[in-house]
């Protein structure tokens, strides 16, 4: 026996194609007929973050060269959309009426070339009436300027209307010996998947559209394409070509891709439609994007027993994913690891004349990690204890039966401690702290800080199941189908592992098939950690019983009774028990399914429930205390994942994911002036993390299976954003603990590192 | 005008506009789409190739400044369907998840190892500063670079 292939470390068979001709990313598609002849689309974006449009003059855009339409949304009929998370709030897909962020596209131009586009769309004149802008959040939450007249204010959304109680203010505290309160920023950040978004849009002779569409979810685009276009969903066909990464910003379908199949409809030719990476700082959703205002209290002993956390979201100029993520994603995580008996949280969701917000790596649970793990520090620096103690005191203590924290949030297995302890031990905490005394002692003008957060996140809480096929072709190799949509995750190995672990056959000989909703109608795409514990879940589960089917099929041939039939998974033949010399293999047994259909097994797996993965994150930095300058010197990741598939690529994903999270820490924001002008709208100004600023990961492993589903995996996406980025926010504060700073708000820039030992002196 | 350039080994005359970047050139004129564009201020490095043997980045050459000069592409590094020891190095070593910015990234690696054959962690890190990538956190890119820099040693 080879033994299983789960669990171990087997390369990437995407990689040769990345690595040689590079992937088809949809603006490589070039011989696809029913693209010949495409001409290509711009939008002309707002350059004004609040304002009434008296007319658009798009006179001037057609006459010239290469322009074949342009058009507005009054041209286009556009009727208004309610927001599915608030009705009140609605918007036409080019903005009629009103602007509310510089960049919401207000006219589109059509053209032969891309270039011809961007020289009209320069072109055309819109005059607006400027409002004010409103870029603050709580200025926002507390103006009568509104962003949403029907909204009646700019609060769109709050945890409130769920009937979820208001915090009780400082009443709440009144039997704590010790409270400490904070008022954090988790700042807006740009996902910046290195491929900006694209799209192209052709009406087939058949009469239907075809959209192909850089994207997480081709599924869940049907019903907003089919809305837009006003026809049946049955008549759009979403393809998915490969995806330059989208990190949660590109679950949902934006009015850029919309509208195409309107526009095609228009001009009567297949359109191609792809941002710069200018439009893409301004179109693409941001993340994050949170206020808030945390008290926690306790004992003198360092018991934690109240926490009241208000969490105000920013939800931008649209009543997007990221309006929900404070309600559905930070609160219910509030709690983190701690048992902590008195919890309150509120949260509200705000609009502002900025990008609308979505959901980016982490969504909601980053924002709650940061909260109660800073909060952790303080209460600890207050009573002058260590971070890692005062963390230990208050952890739930291991618990593999279902745990429910008193935010009413139910986690599947933990075991907080261990994974603390495991992180410490690898990142020698007791080193470095005696590294960091020395430091301190000499004077030294570099300052060593330590930074540790310990976290627990939801993964697999989007959607209940998934869609898998498998299928067997004439020469015994497998297609297998899957309603994930991998854009960098590795899918297309790990569902082959999962496949060939039940069936025998080779990695090599089974495909993907993912992302086209003709063949693959039923998906909820890859987003939330959700893909293995649900998709790969489902691919195991279904090749499982196209195993039992097979059988039936070797028993008629072999003549022999199904229970008598076995696997030979080395060879990928059945043979009767006990005379493997006469065996059929998987070629044989679809070659006796053909008149019948093939052999083939289709079927929606559930899963019984979210999961709830864990674990400790240890930062070590160095920060120049005459300049403020932070370096990144080391991480430690201890990340519980439950039953790893491939150890490869779940490095991987710490790894992207720790980076994202130090970026967070210590370099990248967006930011607008007070006319909400953004500033930071290419990547020449927004400070993108790079090799250079990011130390390598020691990666500690720990698997603690979830019961939840088959195969007892639970999320590892975005596990590094949740629990790097406090750790690297904790390990700036560290090092310049000792003059008395007790918080910077992220991200730690030089200036606002050497702004704070400043205030102490 | 007119260019004569040689890519990937087969030397092509085109007409170009003088405003035409290589990086189009590569893409449109010759439908080489494995490079990659990812900004639009030469900050990303996703259209890093080879003109004349060095690592430059394809958006901020024009064509017409590579005439009568060498490119190489990503399609042009594997030789008779053997990869590259630095392709090789990223398979193996899990240095890509995407593979948007790993043409460029491979391209900018090689680049780095022809000046610098054998650098230090903190010499690849800063060599490959100008390329960045938004999946790999560049933990298994750096290692690759390592990588392939020991195994060719």
């Amino acid at each position: 026996m080879g033994g299983s292939i789960l669990g171990n470390r087997v390369l990437r068979k995407e990689d040769p194609k990345f690595l040689t001709t590079g992937g088809v990313y949809v603006d490589d598609m070039l011989d696809e007929p029913l693209l010949r002849g495409a001409v290509h689309v711009t939008y002309v974006r707002s350059s004004v973050a609040h304002g009434l449009i008296n007319s658009i003059d798009v006179s001037d855009a057609l006459s010239m060269p290469g322009v074949i339409a342009a058009f507005t949304g009054e041209d286009l009929g556009l009727e208004q959309i309610p927001s599915p998370y608030n009705p009140m709030a609605t918007r036409t897909l080019l903005a009629t009426g009103k602007v509310r962020y510089v960049g919401e596209p207000v006219a589109v131009i059509v053209s032969e070339t891309r270039e011809q586009g961007e020289d009209a769309a320069e072109a055309v004149i819109v005059d607006y009436d400027v409002l004010d802008a409103l870029v603050d959040l709580e200025e926002a939450m507390a103006s009568t300027n509104l962003i949403y007249d029907a909204c009646g204010s700019n609060v769109v959304f709050d945890s409130m209307v769920l009937g979820l109680p208001d915090n009780t203010g400082d009443a709440y505290f009144a039997d704590c010996e010790v409270v400490v309160k904070g008022r954090y920023i988790n700042q807006r950040v740009a996902p910046c998947p290195l491929e900006v978004r694209g799209a192209a849009a052709a009406w087939g002779t058949d009469g239907r559209l075809v959209e192909w569409l850089s994207t997480q979810h081709a599924q869940g685009a049907v019903a907003p394409i089919a809305a837009a276009n006003g026809i049946d969903p049955s008549q759009v066909h979403v393809k998915t070509p490969d995806v330059g990464g989208g990190f949660g910003a590109k679950i949902g379908a934006y009015p850029e891709e919309l509208l195409l199949g309107v526009i095609a409809k228009r001009v009567g030719k297949p359109v191609r439609w792809r941002e710069t990476r200018s439009e893409s700082m301004v179109g693409l959703g941001h993340g994050r994007a949170q206020l808030q205002y945390v008290t926690i209290g306790g004992t003198r002993q360092g018991k934690v027993t109240h926490y009241q956390l208000w969490a105000i979201q920013d939800s931008g100029a649209w009543v997007d994913m990221g309006t929900i993520l404070a309600p559905f994603m930070t609160r219910p995580m509030s709690s983190g690891v701690y048992a902590i008996p008195n919890i309150e949280c509120r949260t509200t969701s705000v609009v502002t004349n900025t990008t609308p917000t979505v959901a980016y790596r982490g969504a909601g649970r980053p924002e709650a990690t940061a909260a109660i793990e800073r909060a952790m520090d303080m209460f600890a620096a207050e009573l002058g204890m260590d971070a890692a103690e005062v963390r230990r005191m208050n952890l739930i203590p291991k618990f593999l039966e279902p745990h429910t924290t008193v935010v009413g949030q139910t986690y599947d297995v933990g075991d907080y401690e261990t994974s603390l302890d495991k992180a410490l031990e690898a990142a020698d905490y007791k080193g470095w702290r005696a590294k960091q005394q020395a430091a301190r002692a000499s004077g030294a003008a570099v300052q060593i800080g330590i930074g540790i957060s310990v976290y627990v996140e939801i993964t697999g809480g989007v959607g209940n199941g998934e869609s898998a096929k498998v299928e067997i072709q004439d020469n015994g190799h497998a297609l297998v189908y899957t309603g994930t949509s991998p854009h960098g995750q590795g899918h297309a190995t790990s569902w082959a592992m999962l496949t060939s672990e039940q069936t025998g056959i080779p990695v090599e000989d089974i495909e993907l098939v993912w992302g086209d909703t003709d063949l693959v109608p039923i998906g909820t795409g890859t987003m939330g950690s959700r893909s293995l514990q649900q998709g790969g879940n489902a691919v195991f589960a279904v090749s499982g019983e196209l195993v039992n089917k097979a059988k039936a099929v070797a028993a008629r041939l072999l003549e022999a009774s199904e229970a008598d039939i076995v696997l030979d998974k080395d060879t990928a033949a059945f043979h009767v028990a006990g005379t493997p010399a006469v065996s059929k293999t998987w070629a044989d047994l679809a070659l006796a399914e053909k008149q019948a259909g093939g052999l083939a097994h289709s079927d929606v797996i559930g899963v019984a429930g979210a999961t709830f993965p864990f674990g400790a994150h240890v930062a070590i930095v160095e920060v120049d205390t005459e300049t403020g300058k932070v370096r990144h010197i080391a991480h430690t990741a201890c990340d519980d994942a439950g039953k790893v598939l491939n150890p490869m690529l779940l490095e991987g994903q710490i790894h992207g994911g720790v980076a994202q999270g130090a970026a967070q820490a210590l370099m990248e924001e967006v930011r607008y002036d007070l006319d909400g002008n953004p500033i930071t709208s290419n990547l020449a100004d927004y400070a993108f993390i790079s090799a250079a600023e990011l130390p390598s990961v020691t990666v500690v492993h720990m698997e603690t299976p979830t019961p939840v589903n088959l195969i007892g995996a639970k999320g590892i996406g975005e596990s590094g954003t949740i629990g790097a980025t406090p750790a690297l926010q904790s390990a700036v504060i560290d090092a310049v603990a000792h003059f008395g700073v007790r918080h910077i708000d992220m991200p730690t820039t030089a200036e606002k590192v050497w702004a704070a030992i400043q205030s102490t002196r | 005008m007119k260019v004569s350039i040689t890519v990937n080994g087969t030397t092509r005359e085109d007409d170009v506009e003088p405003r035409t970047l290589l990086v189009q050139y590569v893409r449109e004129t010759l439908g080489l789409t494995g490079t990659n564009i990812g900004c639009d201020t030469s900050s990303c490095g996703a259209c890093s190739l080879h003109l004349n043997g060095e690592s430059v980045k394809s958006c901020t050459v024009l064509a017409v400044q590579a005439d009568g000069g060498s490119v190489t592409t990503i399609e042009g590094l594997a030789q008779n369907g053997e990869m590259h020891p630095m392709q090789k190095a990223f398979m193996e070593n899990h240095g890509l998840q995407c593979g948007y910015c790993t043409p460029g990234m491979v391209m900018a690696s090689i680049g780095l190892l022809n000046e610098n054959p054998n650098p230090t962690e903190d010499e690849v890190r800063l060599g490959l500063e100008g390329n960045l990538c938004r999946c790999t956190g560049y933990h298994n890119i750096v290692k690759s670079v390592l990588a392939c820099a020991n195994a060719t040693k």
